[in-house]
């Protein structure tokens, strides 16, 4: 067993186009830093000076990850990751 | 080009005049590869800002994931400037985030008059392009 991790379209170019991509790690930080081994390009997308990138949202399971713990969320194998960048915006 | 019905384009400006002054947001879902918006979905904006909009992210979660159970994609995303024009600002083109959607503002600076445009928002790059709106 692994963890799924689901991509969005715009960061299918570092998956070679997979919607879906798998990993381990005991936190997400561990997850993420296990992905950019087959992955490389994509933790700077997702994390910035240490911590997630402000707009881009990342759910553990059904939760946003903001509220649970950011990097450190603990996950473990069956748990399925879903990035999706924030949409956002306006005229500011 | 954005082909969209009268019907949806009235959705998207009611909304936008409803939220006035704040900064309204939504997507129209339609079948992935279709380029049809069809299905009209309301966003929260999460900010309830007047320059500044932003899902709610378990808004988001929730709608991102019933259009995958439907084989759907963000066809339209949608958002209205309240007191500019509807022309995305250097806010909208670096969070755009979605280059297969087509992004439409509507300013509602003006009572009267409804401004409503759309661009493709590609890697920093704006492209505004023909409405046409059908029955």
């Amino acid at each position: 067993m692994a963890i799924e991790v689901r991509i969005p379209t715009i960061l299918r170019s570092y998956t070679d186009g997979a919607k879906a991509v798998e990993g381990k790690g005991a936190t997400l930080e561990e997850l993420i830093g296990d992905l950019e081994a087959r992955h490389p390009g994509l933790k700077d997308r997702l994390v910035e000076k240490g911590a997630l990138r402000r707009f881009v949202n990342v759910y553990l399971n059904d939760e946003d990850v903001r509220f649970l713990g950011g990097l450190e969320t603990p996950v473990a194998d069956g748990d399925t990751v879903t990035v999706l960048p924030a949409v956002a915006g306006g005229a500011a | 080009m954005l082909t969209i019905s009268q019907a949806l384009v009235d959705k998207i400006v009611a909304h936008a005049r409803a939220d006035h002054p704040d900064e309204a947001c939504g997507v129209i879902a339609g079948p992935i590869g279709s380029d049809r918006p069809e299905r009209f979905i309301a966003m929260q904006n999460a900010e309830r800002s007047p320059t500044f909009y932003r899902f709610d992210s378990m808004e988001q979660l929730r709608v991102w994931r019933e259009m995958d159970d439907r084989d759907e994609e963000p066809v339209v995303i949608y958002h209205s400037h309240t007191a500019t024009e509807a022309y995305p600002s250097r806010t909208d083109i670096s969070y755009a985030s979605e280059p297969n959607a087509h992004y439409v503002l509507v300013s509602t600076r003006d009572e009267n008059e409804v401004e409503f445009r759309s661009y493709r928002i590609v890697d920093g790059v704006v492209t505004e392009e023909e409405v046409e709106v059908v029955k």
